[in-house]
């Protein structure tokens, strides 16, 4: 998903919001678009990074 | 005693007798109230209680008894620790209808044990979700240094209260920068302890794999203080390390002989401002660092983090979102309601990155004991002030004043943020140790506030005795 793509993330911040019972007022939309695209940018530049599908996540973090 | 004493030095006065906490707590109270209407650090004052361990303290003197090391010094928290008998706000409207906390949080326990006394609660950013000190339900924190400007978030009371002089020390919270912005927006010592080191027990959290709680002051001996007081394991909080208490009061004084102290260059050196590089030349050219090194992958560490961050908060506020939307802060709903859609397959992703990174950057320590780096890109910000210049392009203020710490506590390293005082705003400087070496960074900095190049500038409106 890029952030090209406005009328797909709208959709499926629609389809979303239904699916998780979140009500959103149509007017919070385009700031949670903008945020969504944020963290869709992040996390494809965290998922490119290549890893052994052996590689253990870190749910519960030691130092 | 001079209101703006330390917290040791005014726990010598009291031990010695040369003070008595009840004088002490009702300065501090009466220096709130004169002051605070402006700086709006605090949401609760704690009067009764304060005067009360007061009174308790004093007495255990007349009697002869051992006075703890932080003898009546005031101190207030975050508005996110349970404080027994006030609603624990984190910062939100909605958490106002909670009952209030029957038990204190275990650090203001401990700090209490050590003799300090709870003056109030603080001001923060909603839930935590913040930088900039900016609160719609309660009003900005504002800054002492120029009060038209943010203090940093998310704790920004906690940086307000001990800037502006109102207490010696505060406790505060971190999990992407929230001690070390308002530290460094605000001129102050703040130590963000390694992840696991201090319990969390009874504080609202907001990314449990990434929370971690500290102390903010005007000196790195008060820090020391603090942090040796709230060491040891605590079975309330899960996380919290099964290790043995580690003071680094003690070795405070030992100097920087033989400590290797590297600069962190490549993405630490983007976006920053002549003020962020130039204070960071400063500490170096003090403690001699020359060599420069590089975190592997730091703007994918803050990208996983900022992942982590939306969505681990979205879960936590996800029934809050779905009853009482209306009543969060509109910034902060936003970007949690975000996280809630971000597809699961990138957090695990993020959370395996977190794994590699970590092995990484723990081989730099190999080779250097400490690592500087800039606190914030920018001094403090005007209040309102929606975008900052990053690298000359404008961007979002809200998120992007922690891109420095991001990829600092998203692995968990200890760090304490030293306060450069530049005119006519301070800018603080990260020295990054590795896990569980606290002492080694309160050392460096304790260094350089005796050398007199890091120090807490004194807010000139607000600096009289």
């Amino acid at each position: 998903m890029n952030e090209t793509q406005d009328d797909t993330l709208e959709q499926f911040i629609e389809v979303a919001a239904k699916a998780l019972e979140l009500p959103i007022d149509p007017t919070w939309v385009p700031t949670i678009k903008a945020n969504l695209q944020v963290t869709l940018r992040f996390g494809k530049e965290v998922a490119e990074f290549p890893l052994s599908d052996e590689a253990e996540p870190a749910f519960v973090f030691e130092a | 005693m001079r209101a703006w004493a330390t917290a040791s030095e005014i726990a010598q006065a009291v031990q010695s007798g040369a003070a008595s906490a009840v004088s002490v707590t009702e300065a501090a109270l009466a220096r709130i109230a004169e002051h605070d209407g402006v700086l709006n650090s605090f949401t609760a004052v704690t009067r009764d209680r304060a005067l009360a361990k007061a009174k308790a303290i004093d007495t255990a003197k007349t009697r002869g008894e051992a006075l703890g090391p932080l003898a009546g010094v005031p101190f207030a928290v975050k508005n996110l620790f349970d404080v027994a008998g006030l609603t624990t706000l984190a910062g939100s409207k909605i958490n106002r209808d909670h009952a209030p906390a029957k038990t204190d949080a275990t650090l203001i326990t401990r700090m209490e044990a050590a003799g300090a006394v709870l003056v109030g609660a603080l001001n923060m950013g909603e839930y935590a979700y913040d930088f900039t000190g900016e609160n719609v339900h309660d009003g900005p924190s504002r800054n002492p240094h120029d009060t038209e400007r943010m203090t940093g978030g998310s704790s920004g009371g906690s940086g307000g209260s001990v800037a502006g002089g109102l207490v010696p020390i505060s406790l505060g919270s971190d999990t992407n920068g929230s001690i070390r912005v308002p530290s460094s927006l605000c001129g102050l010592f703040g130590l963000k302890p390694t992840y696991g080191r201090l319990s969390r027990a009874r504080t609202f959290p907001f990314v449990a794999s990434l929370d971690h709680l500290g102390p903010l002051a005007r000196s790195t001996r008060d820090l020391a203080l603090a942090y040796d007081a709230m060491q040891g394991h605590d079975a309330d909080d899960p996380v919290c390390a099964k290790r043995p208490v580690e003071p680094a009061l003690a070795a405070l004084e030992r100097g920087t002989s033989g400590l290797r102290v590297a600069v962190a260059g490549g993405y630490f050196k983007r976006g920053a401002s002549p003020e962020a590089l130039a204070a960071v030349e400063r500490i170096a050219k003090a403690l001699d660092a020359t060599r420069v090194v590089e975190f592997p992958e730091a703007a994918r560490a803050r990208a996983a983090a900022y992942v982590i961050t939306a969505t681990e908060g979205a879960s936590l506020h996800l029934d809050r979102l779905r009853s009482r939307a209306g009543d969060f802060d509109p910034a902060v709903r936003d970007r949690l309601i975000a996280g809630a859609m971000t597809p699961a397959s990138l957090v695990v992703k993020a959370h395996k990155f977190r794994r590699w990174y970590r092995d990484e950057v723990a081989k730099l320590f190999d080779s250097v004991d400490a690592i500087l780096a800039p606190a914030t890109p920018c001094t403090a910000p005007k209040l309102g002030q929606q975008t900052l210049m990053l690298d000359g392009v404008e961007m979002p203020l809200r998120p992007n004043v922690g891109i420095y710490t991001q990829p600092i506590s998203f692995i968990g390293l200890p760090v304490v943020a030293v306060p450069v005082p530049l005119k006519p705003l301070p800018i603080g400087v990260q020295i990054i140790a590795a896990p569980w070496r606290e002492d080694l960074a309160l050392r460096i900095a304790h260094a350089l506030e005796t050398e007199k190049v890091a120090a807490a500038p004194r807010p000139q409106q607000w600096g009289a005795d």
